[in-house]
């Protein structure tokens, strides 16, 4: 295969990944989509294999099966909740692959004789990100997993150490591009492994989405650098693609969440989770708040035209979807029309809560963004809210001096009537008290996601 | 237009694209975005492969070339299977 039908062949590769990502426009859409995907990435293998530049395979198609034979499997038995843990894992293997190509190549065309200064300085940057992308993916992973504390780690001079750790490494890669040692090659890349842990250690569990979505970008910005390094198109126009969706999605999780993109960064935020303790009635009692039974919630439920359902993380951890749909089920026979609101921050990455419906056979026709749905509020009988919190505060829009003030929310005070599920009365990730559980048309349902919506359906199905 | 500079084209241009396409996808379907982005970034095994298929490699080159293509190989089933099955779950209401 000529040097040219090579290039036209990773141009159609690249071409279809863009219809593939172009599919996801629309679940209609998106199997197509990595059909497509699927397709380019098959193209750019052949081609690659069939070129002139591969001198030999040796044990090449070892490790391909290998890697299928861990990578399928895991895909087929991943649980939904997990996902982040999954994409967290799988990013730390694009940064680590980015790595070992960088090195990889300096040996061969140092061997070969065929090393120069921008290819040098090209290798010193791939390393770079793709060591950051490494260690930092596998403490995002270790947090998610609960391997290790989803606190944020902050200790003093942290912001310094880590300068002086990213002054260190520039030094040695102006040394390697410079003068070519190898040695400089290598002590950049253990310095990049220890800043990729020192930047996402401080970084709280809550913070997540934002972490996944960096991290995404990373891995792009990892596959584009390395193509800079081969001169090779396909690597550079799907690094591109790819890095630019991450830093997207990061945008999209800190507007949702109404943060600097720096101060997710810089960490610190979200301290412990589990505080307070008494009993949540006694506590509830003490504030104010009204407090109802199932059958109260059942009841409202059943007699009413619409219910917004506003799924939180708090619902996934308590594995409460497919309970909740089950409540769908019997409301529908009653004729109440459902349909489920979706905060961009709900869930752990972005478009998690969306997929834990789908897993439970909830339509995606009736899970609506944010922005489609606030307007429907007002006309809501019931918005019965499942382990979400922050996201529904009117603090947001009311009160200048909260720290949530000016975050998106979704408007669940404008209902006839509130329900709010909830396990105690303890305030938020944010650390705030909720204006709307004192709300006159609001009362707490206290219990366990899962449990508080199989009553539910027992006492809809009693009426 | 010199090698380098034609692959700045590529990668500003390819930065746009990606851009406008990203925008583009609905908000329900980010968690396979990310899936999707993350096999496509398996791409990286075209860089691996040329690396452990190197006309004059040494036995090391290959060792790391060899663990490349393996770590890339995850990526891209891992990826477009999981992708796959989260698409699948994704319907319309019934009539």
């Amino acid at each position: 295969m000529s040097a040219d039908t090579l290039a036209l062949a990773y141009l159609v590769s690249a071409v279809l990944f863009i219809f593939g990502l172009k599919g996801l426009t629309s679940p209609a859409t998106a199997r197509r989509g990595n059909y497509a995907a699927i397709l380019g990435m098959i193209i750019a293998v052949v081609a690659t294999l069939a070129s002139p530049e591969m001198a030999s395979y040796g044990l090449i198609a070892v490790a391909v099966v290998i890697g299928a034979a861990i990578g399928i499997p895991l895909a087929l038995k991943i649980k939904m909740t997990a996902m982040p843990q999954l994409v967290a894992m799988l990013h730390s293997f694009v940064g680590l692959a980015a790595v070992l190509v960088a090195i990889g190549t300096y040996l061969n065309r140092e061997a070969a004789g065929a090393i120069n200064t921008l290819l040098m300085f090209e290798l010193a940057v791939g390393t770079v990100i793709g060591a950051i992308t490494f260690t930092g993916s596998i403490v995002a992973f270790g947090k998610l997993q609960g391997l290790i504390g989803s606190a944020p780690l902050v200790f003093k001079g942290q912001h310094w150490l880590n300068l002086l750790i990213g002054l260190v490494i520039v030094a040695l890669g102006a040394d390697f591009v410079a003068n070519h040692h190898f040695v400089s090659l290598v002590l950049l890349t253990l310095l990049s492994f220890a800043l990729g842990v020192l930047l996402i250690v401080p970084i709280g569990g809550a913070d997540m989405p934002v972490v996944i979505s960096m991290l995404n970008s990373y891995s792009g910005w990892a596959a584009a650098a390395t193509g800079f390094t081969l001169e090779n198109k396909l690597l550079i126009v799907t690094g591109a693609l790819v890095g630019f969706s991450g830093a997207i999605l990061s945008y999209i999780m800190c507007r949702a969440m109404n943060r600097a993109f720096l101060s997710v960064i810089m960490g610190g935020f979200g301290v412990g989770e589990e505080a307070g303790g008494g009993s949540a009635t006694a506590d509830a009692a003490e504030k104010g708040v009204n407090t109802a039974g199932v059958e109260d919630a059942a009841y409202w439920m059943s007699e009413a035209e619409t219910v917004i359902v506003v799924p939180g993380y708090g619902m996934a951890v308590a594995q409460a979807q497919h309970a909740v749909k089950e409540l769908m089920e019997v409301l529908e026979q009653r004729g109440v029309g459902m349909k489920f609101a979706i905060h961009p921050v709900a869930g752990r990455m972005p478009g998690h809560m969306n997929v834990l419906l789908a897993e439970a056979d909830i339509p995606y026709d009736q899970v609506f963004e944010m922005d489609e749905i606030n307007p429907d509020f007002g006309s809501a009988d019931v918005a019965l809210v499942l382990g979400a919190n922050d996201v529904t505060n009117p603090a947001a829009k009311e009160d200048p001096s909260s720290s949530i003030y000016g975050m998106p929310i979704l408007e669940v005070s404008r209902a006839r009537q509130i329900f709010v599920v909830k396990r105690s009365m303890r305030p938020g990730y944010a650390g705030v008290d909720n204006l709307l559980y004192y709300r006159p048309n609001c009362s707490l349902v206290f219990g366990d996601a899962k449990e508080v919506c199989e009553g539910l359906t027992a006492a809809v199905k009693a009426l | 237009m010199s090698e380098p500079i034609i692959a700045l084209y590529v990668f500003v241009l390819a930065c746009f694209v990606g851009y406008f396409v990203i925008w583009g996808v609905t908000p329900s379907l980010h968690t396979p975005l990310i899936s999707l982005t993350n096999a496509i970034s398996g791409i990286i095994l075209v860089g691996a492969l040329l690396v452990a298929g190197f006309e004059s490699k040494s036995g090391a080159v290959g060792a790391l070339g060899f663990l490349a293509v393996l770590l890339a190989s995850i990526n891209i089933f891992g990826g477009f299977v999981v992708t796959q099955r989260m698409l699948a779950m994704f319907k319309k209401k019934k009539k």
